[in-house]
Formats: structure tokens, sequence, C-alpha cells
């Protein structure tokens, strides 16, 4: 198929130079996650500390003896990301409250993981984590499959896709199931920041990674980023790939601040999910029929989120006491339910 | 200064971490262990103790967070039992391999199926070869005592590795005992502020667990195998300078009445109380018993062991687990295969009690010895036995 040329566009040279996530490790050629991670740890620079889960982005930068971290980097086990970084935020907060921590200012903590170790093996540190109020980020870099093991799905499988343990066949589709809402779930933990992001927007990324920076307190980036390798497609199409997901409105780009919910990017003449699924083998079984489940499903989903935000705006919740506010927002969400 | 109070064994051990002035707990609740941290938790809110008290969601996030806070270079230090110690099991053989010397109090008690909240070793044995330091202690002062001693060998650079500190669950966390406890007057500089070698700090960016390839992988568990079996002397240190301090003195093995002892029991942890009772009983009626205790069961120190039973002809060995379909108990296996071929090897006769609280008295541990020297005159030897199963 021809793609429109603008979906080529990357204009990511403007960001620092400084790389913490460095050149030579062994990921697979056009490897979205690694576009990813390159930008986030541009965007929070040398005082970091990240706390990462096995998986492809482990794997690939860190077998011994070689590393491509320039940060600390420590890794413990596949579902443990969010509680090794629960721990070390709260080592240094002691460490730094005794004075003997050898820096006493305040460290960017960052744990990092795939959507397996994220939706589903890791849920529940990640849950503990968020609930308790640790300072840090978390980041979710979902291509949608486990990867690292050969493609198998995960939660966050999109529905009708093939996996090599979803296989479609005579009596499946694929994945049957939808993706589990992850922002929605963090969002509903009361963080102050919550943000998808795509590194095929690589300045909006990097706002939202500066945004979680600034922020104290949890903070959950869910990060799309294709894997060629398990989406069937042209190690030179992530980029494009991405942005078809976005510009589809399959994966839409918003942040949910303070319980704020705000699309950070409106496509102004959404392009059919049909235009992105077709361009992927491991949905290359689906019918006319299929994807024109998907195209309803992805409709209701960003009208959902168009209710959300319309619900949350400051404008919608400026009542004096918050009880009122809560009425309001429930109201108003109510409301664009019934559209 | 040390002062000798009536006071619950789990609170003994909740005062000596306070002491130790540790500066993250991370754990979760779950029986018999619940004590410990619930103190711990009211010494951190009353100021008494200055550490960050992580309240996690699972066993498994509360030794990965030990972790995190361990590569900070935080002193560290949690709890846990059973159930929570198999769901932590994962992470338990990560920190080992990681160098993360967190210290850890197991409330031992028996594995569900069927639930059992009670006492027994399943715990830790189902944990045996997780690379740690495991010291077995017999009553609250021990326990006490050996917290100090598990952080000062934990931390030496010359060691770095995690310790347990296995106390029977109930029988030993839930009874009150007079127990002498150490403040910080008393501990001077016997525990000196925890200086890692290495850290995550940005100045000095490092990356920690890393993967491995079949061309390292081996030389990694080599290295902790050195290691483990090298910190026996750290701990022999730490111990005898204990008892310098303090006058209180452990070794990795003890014994009692063994020099001239025909017939040696062989136990761990808590239950080693009423087998000493059990000596007296049997020496008085004229009988050659003795005991040996095995304090350090991890890294084992078989040179010391084999000092001890050397004069025995039967050693009667007891385990307070099941190796389900094995040959037998893990420590009767264990101190069969040290034995196995060495000339003049005493007759070495396994048996399983205490499992999931059942009760031991004075009398099974005469039971036991009679039925060794049975085993030790027939032909054929028998396999192992458990003692006080229901007909």
């Amino acid at each position: 198929m021809t793609m429109n040329p603008n979906l080529d566009v990357y204009a990511a040279r403007m960001l620092p130079e400084e790389e913490y996530f460095a050149p030579g490790h062994r990921a697979c050629l056009g490897c979205g996650p690694v576009i990813t991670l390159k930008l986030v740890m541009k965007a929070l620079g040398p005082r970091t500390i990240v706390s990462e889960a096995t998986g492809c982005m482990e794997i690939v930068s860190s077998t011994y003896p070689q590393t491509a971290w320039g940060v600390p980097w420590i890794h413990v086990a596949f579902e443990t990301a969010a509680s090794v970084a629960a721990g070390v935020e709260a080592g240094i907060k002691a460490l730094q409250r005794k004075g003997r921590y050898p820096d006493s200012g305040r460290i960017t903590i960052i744990a990092i993981a795939g959507d397996g170790g994220t939706a589903d093996i890791g849920i529940q540190a990640l849950s503990g984590a968020l609930e308790r109020g640790h300072d840090f980020i978390y980041l979710c870099y979902d291509n949608e499959a486990y990867m690292n093991t050969g493609v198998q799905r995960s939660s966050q499988t999109p529905y009708g896709s093939w996996t090599t343990t979803s296989p479609f066949g005579a009596k499946s589709i694929g994945q049957k199931t939808r993706k589990k809402n992850m922002p929605s779930i963090a969002a509903a933990h009361n963080i102050p920041y919550v943000a998808t992001a795509c590194p095929s927007y690589p300045f909006d990324l990097f706002e939202k990674v500066r945004k979680a920076k600034a922020i104290i307190g949890p903070k959950y980036l869910h990060i799309y980023s294709p894997c060629p390798t398990g989406w069937r497609i042209e190690p030179n199409q992530t980029i494009q790939i991405g942005r078809l997901a976005v510009e589809s409105n399959i994966f839409p780009l918003y942040e949910v601040e303070n319980g704020v919910w705000r699309l950070t990017h409106k496509p102004q003449n959404p392009r059919p999910v049909s235009e992105y699924l077709r361009a992927q083998r491991r949905f290359s079984h689906l019918s006319e029929d299929d994807l024109a489940a998907i195209q309803r499903m992805t409709d209701d989903d960003y009208q959902k989120l168009l209710n959300m935000e319309k619900a949350t705006q400051p404008s919608a919740v400026k009542t004096a006491s918050p009880k009122k506010a809560t009425a309001k927002i429930a109201r108003s969400s109510g409301k664009g339910g019934r559209k | 200064m040390a002062r000798r109070v009536g006071i619950e064994v789990s609170l003994a051990v909740s005062e000596a971490v306070r002491v130790c002035d540790v500066d993250v707990i991370s754990a979760y609740p779950i029986t018999p262990q619940t004590h410990i941290v619930e103190k711990l938790s009211e010494m951190v809110a009353e100021g008494e103790l200055d550490a960050e008290f992580i309240m996690v969601e699972s066993e498994q996030t509360a030794m990965a967070a030990c972790c995190g806070a361990s590569a900070t270079g935080a002193r560290c230090f949690t709890s846990t039992a059973s159930q929570g110690l198999q769901l932590m099991s994962e992470i338990v053989f990560i920190t080992s391999a990681m160098r993360l010397p967190i210290v850890m109090a197991v409330a031992n008690r028996a594995l569900s199926g069927p639930l059992n909240i009670w006492g027994d070793h399943s715990d830790v044995m189902a944990n045996r070869d997780c690379g740690w330091i495991q010291i077995f202690v017999e009553n609250g002062q021990e326990a006490h005592d050996n917290i100090f001693v598990a952080f000062r060998a934990a931390e030496d650079p010359r060691v770095i590795l995690p310790v347990m500190v296995n106390l029977d669950g109930f029988s030993l966390t839930h009874v009150i005992e007079p127990i002498i406890l150490l403040d910080k007057e008393d501990l001077g500089d016997y525990l000196p502020p925890y200086k890692p070698v290495v850290r995550l700090d940005p100045a000095n960016p490092v990356s920690m667990g890393p993967a491995s390839t079949p061309g390292m992988y081996t030389e990694a568990k080599k290295a902790l195998e050195d290691k483990l079996r090298g910190s026996k002397k750290v701990l022999e240190e730490a111990w005898s300078d204990f008892g310098k301090r303090f006058g209180r003195h452990y070794r990795a093995i003890e014994t009692y009445k063994t020099d001239d002892a025909d017939t040696i029991l062989i136990t761990m942890g808590g239950l080693s109380g009423s087998a000493q009772a059990a000596v007296d009983q049997m020496r008085a009626k004229g009988e050659k018993a003795g005991l040996v205790k095995i304090r350090l069961f991890r890294p084992f120190p078989l040179d010391d062991f084999l000092e001890a039973v050397r004069n025995a002809r039967i050693l009667a060995v007891c385990d307070r687990a099941i190796s389900t379909g094995g040959m037998g108990g893990p420590v009767y296996v264990e101190i069969k295969a040290a034995l196995y071929g060495r000339p003049d090897a005493p007759y070495v006769a396994g048996f399983i009690y205490g499992l999931g609280g059942r009760d031991v008295r004075v009398n099974d541990f005469e039971k036991i010895v009679q039925k060794a020297r049975v085993q030790a005159n027939t032909e054929i030897p028998q396999p192992y036995e458990i003692i006080g199963l229901k007909e």
C-alpha cells in the first residue's frame, strides 16, 4: 500500500544530543521501544535511576559484560519494575534524611516495563506502588504482546490480532479480547499524572516526560511502541505505523493531570482503522466485517475519551466545594455516555 | 545499658532491628511473623526508629523493594514465613546473586496444603539452595543476638550476602522469655554503618542485575558459591567478637555431651532445647547420649560437624520438613551425603517430626534414640521414619 508522505516525517533532531540509552544494544532493526527509551532518557537526563523489568529492553541493553545504560540501572525480575523502583525511592529518601547518600538533590526514579510486565504479571506491584504514592515515573512500552519470548498474546494485544498464542483459524479470529485499559486503571489510583504517548510524535512525548519528571508523586506513562518483528511490518515502517495508530484514533494521545483528562492531539480527519490494520500482517486475516467491527470499537473508545475530557475540564468542576465538583463530574460523564 | 526483660521473642527481634538502625523495612503480614513487623511499624510511627517502612501488597514486592533499597546502600530488613517465603522465593534467589546484604527473619511455618499456620521447616527447606546465609536459632536470646550478627556478617566487604535468621513459628516467635536486650550504647562499634561497595548513584552509574549468557552463568554461580562458603569465617569472627563483648558465645555447630556419646541427636531450631533435656534424662539413666545442634545450615559447616560427631557410633537426625518422594528429610540426606565413604562413619538414622506444629516432647527424643539404635543393629538399613504419626 502507499503511505501518505506526511506519515514519514520525523523531526527528532531538535532534541538534546546526549544519549543515556546508548546505541550498540542488541535490539531488532526498527525497534519501537528503543526509540521510546532513547527519547525518554533524553528528556529525563543524567540524574535518573532506572528500574527495569525483564523483557526485550532489559535483554538487549544489559547482557553482561556490556550495558547500554548511561545512568544507574537495576533489574531484578519480570514483575518487579515498580516494586524495585519503590525500594530505590525509599532507600534514597531514608539515606538522604540520615545524611548517608552522596547526592542530596531530587533524583528521578523511573520504572520501565513492557506491556506484559505492566498489565499482566506486574500489575499488582504497579498498583501497590501507585497506591502508596512513591515519587517515581512508571513507563510501559506497549508493543502489544510478549515479544521477548516470541510474540505471545498479552492483555494489551488488540482484538483480532494474530500472535503465536492467539492464532487465527477456523474457530478463532485471533485475539478474542480487547485491550485492558491501563491508563484508566492507573488514573483510577488518583495519581497526579497519567499520559499516553508514541515516539512517532517525539515532541509530544518529550513534553509529557518532562512534565512527569517535574511532578512529585507517582506518574504513569503508556507509550505505544511498534514492534516490526511481532507486528509483521518492515523495520522502516515503525514511525509510520505509530502515526497511523494515532491518526486513526486506535491509540489516542492524551493526558490525565490531577484528574483532568485532555487529548493532546485530535486528528482533524481521522483515518479509517483499516488503513492501520491492513498495513500489518498480524491483522492480515481479518475480514471486512472484522475491520468494520474494530472501527466501531475505536469510535466508541474515542468518544468515551472526549466525554472524559469534557466531563473533567476545569470549567466543569469550578464549584466551591469538592463534593459538588464530584457530583458535577458524574453528571457530565453520564450525559456524554448517552450521546 | 543492656537490660534483662520478659519479652515476646518476636518483639525482641524487632528491638534488635531497631538498635541496628535499619534504613528501610518492607514487609507484608503473615502469621506467625506479624508481631515482628507490627512492632517495627510502631517504632517508626513513634520516631524510635528512623526508617522508611514500606507496607507492601505482597511478599514478592517486600523482597523486591528491599532489593531496590539495598542497591541504594540502605540497610534493609524484612520478615516473612511459609507461603510468604514461597511467594517471594523467586526474588530470594536473585537477592543473593545480586549480592544485596538484606537481613530477613523467617518465622518458620508449614507450607500449604492443607493450610496450616503452625511451625515446621518446610518453608526454609524449599528455599535451601537460595544462596543466603541461613542461621537457625534455638531461643529468644539467640534470635535477638543473631540479628546483630546477621547484619555484621552480611555487610562485611568480604561477604556482602543476605542472611536469613530462622526461628520456629509460634513455639518460639510467640513465647515470652527472659531476654537480655542490647541497646545502641552496648552495641558500640560492633556494627559499623553499612558502606556499600557499589550503589545506585547518578554520579557513578552502574548496571545492576544484568542478563548473562551460557558463557558467564557458571562463573557467576561459582563466584556466589565461593562467597557463601567463605562467609563462614566472617560469621565466626562476628560470633567470636559478640561473645567477647557481650558474654554470649555462639558457634556454627553446638555440641552437648558428645565427647563420649554413643548416639548423638542432630537437631536444628527451637526443638533443640527439648532434645537437650532428653539427653540429660538419658544420661541420668546411664545412657551415653549426646546432642549436636546445627546453628549454621548454609554454608554447611562440614568440618565442625565431622569433628562434633567423630566419636559417635549412631546419629539420629531430626528433620522438621519432609522431602516428599525423596530419600528422607533434607538435613538427614545432607548428613548422609557428608559422611558417605568416610572411614568409620557412624550409622545415620533419619526421623521426621514436628510437622505443621505437631507437638514433640522430651520423651519423644528418647524414643528416637532407641529407634536409631534398633535400626543400627539391623542388617538392612531402614528408610526414614515419621515420629508421632497417627495410625
